[in-house]
């Protein structure tokens, strides 16, 4: 290749880093709330949530997230003409316009954050369950409301213990949004390849792995900042 | 009118019968030290009167209001509602074992924390408070640290001022001095006695058999969730105890 060639390759993966990065930014963002409260369903005391949670986790933890992402996508046409569909589900189904031009980004959305609920769930719960018990007893003891606790008290030390393994998350998701190109959706990775056939060349996936290593290096030093920050305390 | 009265209380874990048929009342004033061998149930019996454990038996008043009796249709207890209970918590201050500290804010925020979100006092108003009982703690120049930068000693006397803060009528305190050396006893032996004389009404859970002899107004020797002997301490620490009495302080003075 050119250097002309790489120049426009690497301008066009530049433009490409847009779909990658909403992917990346709206999983986060709906993600970390959704798995604090699945953490908090699994830890409901009353049973059948708790273990109907735990089997939600099970599933998204257990499969691949290419295969979810697959799934996520087809589903709706399918189910939409499958036989056998309950007619409820089918009417609920014809709300979602498959031509529409955000389709694919929701579909990919929809299993991203399914998926990345899960994985978070299960760090917050270890993060909610590593706080002593002696800290809700101090809490009580000083006739705080349940609610004034989590937030006041308990949460603030958990977001603390869990930086680390939500470090290791968020670090493995950008790299994990290249899985959106299974369905087509047009991200770096999908781009990357295509220009891979169009000149026979290595270059532009190497191009491409330099983009996700950037990324994943400007994340790693902004976790270790933040890690830094929160260590005012032990 | 007595501060705190229990009456036949009992709790089980269980098959395991902890505390069996507990009474004592305590006065306005008075300073009450609970000993005995461990797993006799004292702790046991503090957690049950600060609602961190569910009584199964018996009858609990504090400050003239009661926050559990026995079901009068049958077994077990009825609590009071949930306001009143919280009425009855707020008279009450208990100091942990481990401290129990908030590691996650300053020893200042954590004395101001629970007057500003529980009792909704002005933030002006409660920091004045806290730096009052700081410096009567000797701790006023740590206001910033956080609980990690003190000594035990330190921490427990930042969380008897934490206790203090929503001004409890009676203070409780559950071995306050078992997690630390001897030396950073005797500092917190020392604000105790200090709470004493100020006229603190205090239930004390501790090991220290010289400082219970010292300041206590009333001894209450527990064993196997009885109480064996209740009395002032120059009868259970003299030649009138009960034999039982003796041959544990003897053992224990024995280390």
């Amino acid at each position: 290749m050119t250097s002309q060639e790489i120049l426009n390759v690497v301008k066009l993966l530049l433009e490409y880093l847009v779909p990658t990065l909403k992917v990346f930014g709206f999983t986060l963002l709906f993600s970390v709330p959704l798995g604090m409260v699945v953490a908090l369903l699994k830890m409901c005391k009353f049973k059948p949530i708790s273990y109907l949670t735990n089997i939600y986790i099970l599933i998204m933890r257990g499969t691949p997230l290419m295969l979810q992402v697959i799934v996520a996508f087809y589903a709706v046409p399918m189910l939409k003409n499958g036989e056998g569909t309950p007619q409820f589900i089918v009417n609920l189904l014809n709300n979602i316009d498959i031509k529409d031009e955000n389709y694919m980004f929701n579909a990919v959305l929809v299993a991203f954050v399914l998926n990345y609920a899960a994985y978070f769930a299960e760090i917050f719960r270890g993060g909610i369950e590593s706080i002593p018990k002696g800290q809700y007893e101090a809490a009580a003891a000083l006739s705080m409301t349940r609610t004034q606790t989590f937030f006041k008290i308990i949460l603030p030390q958990v977001v603390k213990r869990v930086v680390p393994a939500s470090a290791n998350e968020v670090i493995t998701l950008v790299k994990d949004t290249s899985l959106a190109n299974v369905v087509a959706y047009a991200e770096i990775t999908l781009k990357a390849k295509q220009q891979m056939q169009l000149y026979s060349s290595l270059v532009p996936l190497f191009i491409a792995g330099a983009f996700y290593f950037v990324l994943a290096t400007v994340l790693t030093i902004v976790f270790s900042y933040v890690e830094k920050k929160l260590d005012y305390y032990k | 009118m007595a501060m705190l009265e229990v009456k036949n209380l009992r709790k089980c874990f269980g098959d395991l019968e902890v505390l069996k048929d507990i009474s004592f009342n305590v006065e306005k004033g008075e300073v009450v030290a609970i000993i005995g061998p461990s797993g006799s149930g004292k702790s046991t019996l503090l957690r049950c009167i600060n609602q961190l454990e569910k009584a199964s038996d018996g009858k609990i008043s504090v400050c003239g209001m009661d926050m559990l009796e026995d079901n009068p249709k049958g077994s077990g207890v009825v609590y009071a509602d949930a306001r009143l209970l919280r009425d009855i918590r707020l008279k009450i201050g208990l100091v942990f074992q481990n401290f129990n500290l908030f590691p996650h804010f300053s020893v200042l925020r954590n004395i101001t924390e629970a007057p500003m979100i529980v009792l909704k006092k002005s933030k002006e108003e409660a920091e004045k408070t806290a730096i009052e009982l700081l410096k009567k703690m000797g701790l006023e120049a740590k206001a910033d640290s956080y609980p990690c930068e003190l000594s035990g000693g330190q921490q427990q006397r930042v969380s008897i001022a934490r206790a203090l803060a929503l001004s409890p009528e009676i203070l409780f305190f559950d071995e306050p001095t078992s997690a630390l050396d001897p030396e950073l006893t005797g500092e917190i032996l020392k604000v105790i006695r200090k709470l004493a004389d100020d006229g603190m009404t205090m239930v004390i859970v501790t090991h220290e058999m010289a400082f219970a002899r010292d300041v206590a107004d009333k001894v209450i020797f527990m064993e196997n969730g009885v109480i064996v002997e209740e009395g002032a301490p120059e009868q259970l620490f003299g030649n009138d105890a009960t034999e039982r009495t003796k041959q544990f302080l003897q053992r224990f003075s024995q280390g």
